[in-house]
């Protein structure tokens, strides 16, 4: 938690200290308050004083109570700021950050965890920060100051204000190792009952065609058994606290004044009054510090929950890059790309992904990768693209080693279609232009080429048609020929087509395939894919099986030489036999 | 595979952070707050010795506590009683006390006793009403299930229950409290003193007022904070997923600047709402300060007028604090009820959703079903009133007949295996298995009759064990074991840890043809005499493919079979096509037949053919 707040910036450190300062004046106003009831009482008691007197004082109390007020609000006001712009902050280190990973990086985490990570684990940590900073700050403080100003000769009170605070002290202590682990094993339990509930949702069909709704319902019963067997032992121990507190403070209320009276009692004429007023002031400063003691209840309670949070955000601001970026920005853009010798191993894998990949491709050439799934095909791509780096081998693009370009200057060659069609939230056409001008024309000239005219047309906006989160509202086939159009668009040196076409159609992939080659000639072209139809013009294609290269050349070379690729040849070709 | 770790499809979205709603949180407004609660009432009656326990027992508790301040007005004019005589009555004094501190340990139990009910009422309450929920879901006809707006609803369902269990278990019980808190102080105050009494609620106005003032202005900034908190959490999630594309396109500076903006956006949002909702308690201090003071000076100037005595203002000093105190939950309270009912509207609209039909008295058991025919007579349906896709609809399938279903993707062809499984009811006409009506049989019944592979390879969080006997007792070990081995899956699931109790997870790497291979082998241990399949096998590898192939021939062997056909084979030898075009039946026929009617099968046939041909 602490090593998380390496990362505040000089303006948070200067919110903190005026936040201190302005909870410091507040207590210390706060707790003088009750030396003026304490002089009142002495006023009232002390004959021939006058309303005027007392009056005079009730003006200082209360405006002692105004400034108090206007310390407190002013802390509020920093803590507020503190804990918005911390948490803005550290949203935005940890988005940059994970913006700049590679894959390796991504891999590392998973997505789904990254998301947590820069979401509900950011809110958390605000959380903590704008309910319990102030406390953790002010709990200290008062406590110590109430205790300072309660210091008086009378052990009694004080030996009998700790013999009620450690009832309290007793039961924070069976809290913190009792309720909050139970409280903290909650979210757990939930998301397992979601998770029932989901599966049932989904799986709706198979649940009723196997007339399973009471094995599904007795399933999710446990579950829900579970959850609320959790959830109350440890509300019912967290019970504990409020009515502990209020008989805490009103015992020790009582008990004050009880032992005030035998005090009182035997005290010498003169200093009884004394002892009178002190008796009331201590009783409200011990009410203070009982207030103060539960504050440190949630603290106990957020302060792990934070932990967690914290640890898993530093985790990624930790993570160093494992892809260094180059500095070549420009090179002969000749067209052409060589793998030497390539090989790559995931992180944590023992069998290489690839090993020992050399091939060429010239300038205006298409290639084509076959292979069954895990043959590493995906892989190849991705370190086209430099989403990893390999791990011996060189690859040569333009003749520049890739890793002496920046990643940006490389990649503005490349236009790329991952396996699964990505869009954004936006229209067509800032899918289409992504991250680049748009200019109308290029892109229905996209549009056109990737054979999207035909829908696109017919949706509402045309090119300026909505398209929302994940492209839910156009089909997978649909998708993939916007990604299509996306690549298009860019004009770049290099297509690489990681599976694109297996979503579409056979006519639409055939037609797509001509009209690139026709309008977008001599832009060298990578091409991953199942079926065979679709790359059996290649100039070259690659047949790979575990990581490695088992056949090179044009499709009829390959059908006499591989017969690996005859094999998935022959179980497509069985349509032809059907014939 | 690492591959698969960054594809887009299984990110869940949580975008919201955080459930807790606070009193001060963006409160709905529910569309008719009393016949909520009157729903809550009604469904929280059978637990009704709980609630009074509860609430009898949260009154008596603020009871008793309210008798505190008036022993120490006893005790404080006693002690000055003493110092002007010159001896305390320490005798009554300690009496006093003791009766006092009986009280406050009575009390304290008390409270106890009644968050304790609360919370297990309420936690109870809930726990039913989970389970109803659950139990709902299997009784909604898949029509509803089906819609989206469903869907929606049960996801904030699940939300709710917990809302409405805040509520229960805190709001209520604390309202309760704060009311006699307040209501009890107020008559207290009255009697001991009427002057001092109205100088402090002057003041407890003045802080009510204010306080809700504050809340009513903080909403908007509540609202805004929800707002772009779930703008940002969209934003990362969709730039996460998309991450390769992002890179791929240099779109990292495109992303951050929207980021920054949403960023900057939700950090006004942020502070503002947590600054005013802050203001809570400073306010309330200085009400109870200011309040303090006036009695002060008040009853010191009462005191020395000799119009009331000295142990009036200490105890008046104790009940300011307890009559200011319940303002704030008072403030809050109505807020939580607020939201709450608004949550409970839904949960109970949930519940009032329309079930299936009453089944009983239809045929439960048929027998001799492995010679029986399937006949569609008349059938009419439509998923919309009005617009029906299948008109008129006849056809007989014979024993051991293989039926295959084509047509593009969108043709509806699942329409069939909804109304063949009765998920959906027919407009008119029937469906008759062995020349029983389905619609004369419980949908238990017919589902019995079938054996079901579906595209997508629903398997649950659960033991291999557990998935593949699903829903089905009894089934022995060797069952299991020979339809695996049948599959081919057998030796696979050998080789997970604990083999056939290996607890299948989001984590499991079980690949998309395993997972088919499981639910064909589950098809095979229901073992009905007919079988509905869906072929699509989406983007399995060669090798594997073979496999499921396999797997699948031996499942359609023996049984009668509707197919959603994918592989040529499969068309071409079924005994009958049904071809179908936006959701209606077109054609119908074997594979010669319908070449040579050169319709639109041939169309659709030919298509793919040119491609094989080509190549």
């Amino acid at each position: 938690m602490l090593r998380l707040f390496k990362h505040m910036t000089r303006q948070h450190v200067f919110y903190m200290l005026w936040l201190t300062v302005f909870i410091v004046g507040q207590v210390v106003l706060e707790l003088t308050v009750p030396d003026y009831m304490s002089d009142i009482t002495k006023l009232i008691n002390t004959p021939g004083s006058t309303t005027a007197e007392i009056w005079n004082l009730g003006k200082m109390m209360i405006l002692l109570s105004m400034l108090a007020f206007a310390c407190s609000l002013i802390s509020k006001y920093f803590s507020a700021r503190l804990a918005a712009s911390f948490s803005q902050h550290l949203r935005r280190k940890i988005f940059n950050c994970v913006e700049n990973f590679s894959l390796e990086e991504i891999d590392r985490f998973s997505t789904a965890s990254l998301i947590t990570r820069s979401t509900n684990d950011c809110s958390q940590i605000q959380n903590i920060m704008s309910r319990a900073l102030n406390q953790i700050i002010r709990v200290p403080i008062m406590a110590g100051y109430a205790l300072f100003k309660i210091a008086t000769r009378y052990w009694q009170w004080l030996a009998f204000t700790a013999a009620s605070l450690s009832i309290l002290f007793a039961l924070l202590i069976f809290l913190v190792i009792y309720a909050h682990p139970r409280f903290r094993k909650m979210q757990s339990y939930t998301d397992n009952l979601n998770q029932v509930t989901r599966e049932n949702m989904t799986g709706m069909r198979v649940v009723r065609a196997y007339n399973a709704e009471e094995y599904e319902e007795a399933k999710f019963a446990k579950a829900n058994t579970e959850l609320t067997e959790n959830a109350l032992k440890a509300r019912r121990a967290m019970g504990l606290l409020q009515p502990a507190t209020k008989f805490v403070n009103n015992e020790l209320n009582i008990g004050i004044y009880c032992i005030g009276a035998y005090l009182i009692s035997a005290a010498e004429k003169a200093e009884q009054l004394e002892i009178f007023s002190e008796m009331v002031v201590f009783s409200t400063y011990a009410a203070r510090i009982v207030r103060a003691f539960m504050g440190m209840n949630m603290i106990f309670n957020m302060i792990p929950r934070a932990t967690v949070s914290a640890e898993r955000i530093n985790a990624i601001l930790d993570t160093k890059l494992s892809i260094k970026d180059g500095n070549k920005t420009e090179a002969m853009t000749s067209g052409t790309m060589e793998f030497r010798n390539v090989s790559f191993t995931y992180p944590g894998a023992n069998v290489p992904a690839l090993s020992d990949v050399s091939f060429t491709a010239e300038k205006g050439q298409t290639v084509a990768f076959i292979g069954a799934t895990g043959s590493g095909k995906s892989t190849l791509v991705n370190l086209m693209m430099r989403f990893f780096d390999a791990s011996s081998g060189e690859i040569i693009v333009d003749d520049v080693n890739i890793k002496d370009f920046t990643q940006k200057s490389l990649r503005q060659k490349m236009g790329y279609a991952s396996q699964q069609a990505v869009l954004f939230t936006g229209t067509v056409r800032s899918n289409i232009a992504y991250a680049v001008k748009d200019i109308e024309e290029k892109v229905r000239k996209a549009v056109r080429i990737a054979q999207a005219e035909e829908f696109v047309s017919k949706m509402r906006d045309d090119i300026d048609s909505p398209i929302s989160r994940g492209g839910t509202n156009v089909s997978g086939g649909q998708k993939q020929r916007l990604s299509v159009a996306r690549a298009v668009y860019r004009e770049p040196e290099f297509y690489i087509f990681d599976d694109t076409f297996s979503a579409l159609d056979y006519k639409t992939d055939r037609t797509l395939r001509a009209a690139l080659q026709k309008e977008t000639a001599g832009i060298t072209t990578f091409i991953v894919a199942q079926r065979i139809g679709t790359i059996k013009d290649a100039d070259k294609i690659i047949v790979l099986d575990e990581g490695k290269v088992i056949g090179e050349g044009t499709h009829d070379e390959l059908m006499k030489s591989c017969e690996i690729y005859r094999e998935i040849a022959r179980t497509q070709l069985s349509l032809e036999d059907m014939a | 595979m690492a591959k698969n770790s960054y594809s887009l499809g299984q990110v869940q979205m949580k975008t919201t952070g955080g459930g807790r709603r606070g009193g001060m949180g963006a409160a709905e407004k529910p569309k008719d707050f009393t016949s909520a609660w009157k729903m809550v009432w009604n469904y929280s009656k059978r637990l009704l010795p709980m609630i009074i326990l509860g609430i009898s027992c949260a009154i008596i508790g603020v009871v008793l506590t309210l008798f505190g301040p008036n022993v120490l007005k006893n005790i404080t004019n006693l002690i000055k009683a003493g110092m002007e005589t010159g001896t305390i009555d320490l005798e009554t004094i300690a009496t006093m006390t003791i009766h006092i501190m009986i009280l406050y340990v009575l009390s304290a139990v008390i409270t106890y006793v009644e968050s304790y009910t609360m919370t297990t009422f309420s936690s109870r309450l809930t726990q039913m009403m989970r389970n109803d929920v659950s139990h709902k879901l299997n009784r909604i006809p898949l029509s509803r299930a089906d819609s989206s707006s469903f869907g929606d609803l049960l996801s904030r369902v699940t939300n709710d229950v917990d809302t409405l269990n805040m509520a229960l278990d805190k709001t209520i019980a604390e309202l309760i409290a704060a009311a006699i808190t307040f209501v009890g102080c107020a008559i207290m105050m009255l009697i001991t003193n009427v002057k001092l009494a109205l100088v402090g609620m002057v003041f407890a106005l003045v802080g009510f007022i204010s306080m809700k003032y504050i809340i009513q202005y903080s909403q908007p900034y509540f609202v805004n904070r929800s707002v772009f908190l779930g703008q940002l959490n969209g934003h990362i999630e969709e730039m996460y997923a998309g991450h390769i594309i992002v890179k791929g396109y240099n779109g990292e500076e495109e992303s951050r600047g929207i980021f920054d903006e949403i960023n900057e956006r939700l950090y006004d949002a942020n502070w503002k709402s947590q600054f005013l909702s802050g203001m809570m308690m400073p306010i309330m201090e200085l009400v109870g300060n200011l309040g303090y003071v006036a009695v002060c000076v008040y009853g010191a100037y009462l005191v020395a007028t000799n119009q009331t005595d000295f142990g009036t203002v200490v105890a008046f000093i104790v009940y300011i604090k307890l009559f200011t105190q319940p303002l704030v939950q008072v403030a809050e309270g109505t807020t939580n009820l607020q939201t709450a009912a608004a949550a409970a509207e839904r949960i109970f609209q949930l519940f009032q959703e329309e079930e299936m039909s009453n089944e009983t008295g239809k045929i439960t058991h048929i027998d001799n079903i492995e010679q029986a025919d399937v006949v569609f007579e008349n059938v009419n349906f439509g998923y919309v009133p009005g617009k029906p896709i299948i008109k008129n609809f006849n056809f007989t399938v014979y024993p051991g007949h293989h039926v295959a279903i084509v047509g593009p993707t969108g043709a509806g062809k699942t329409t069939l295996v909804n109304l063949l499984m009765r998920f959906y009811e027919l407009d008119s006409g029937s469906i008759s298995i062995g020349g029983i009506k389905t619609s004369d049989m419980t949908r238990e019944c017919v589902h019995s009759q079938f054996c079901m592979v579906l595209q997508d390879t629903w398997l649950f969080n659960g033991t291999v064990r557990d998935n593949l006997a699903f829903g089905k007792e009894h089934v022995s070990d060797e069952e299991i074991i020979k339809a695996c081995k049948a599959v081919g899956i057998h030796h696979y699931i050998g080789s997970l840890p604990q083999g056939y109790d290996t607890v299948l997870n989001d984590d499991s790497n079980m690949s998309v043809g395993q997972r088919q291979l499981m639910t064909i082998a589950r098809a095979m241990i229901t073992n009905a005499p007919l079988l509905i399949l869906d072929e699509a096998t989406s983007s399995v590898d060669t090798r594997t493919e073979q496999q499921v192939q396999d797997a699948m021939n031996k499942l359609t062997e023996g049984r009668t079979s509707f197919t959603i056909a994918h592989r040529l084979s499969t068309i071409k030898d079924a005994d009958i096509i049904l071809v179908m075009k936006d959701g209606d039946i077109v054609e119908t026929g074997n594979h010669k037949e319908l070449l040579e009617k050169n319709g639109f099968y041939a169309e659709l046939w030919n298509s793919q053919f040119t491609e094989g041909a080509a190549i």
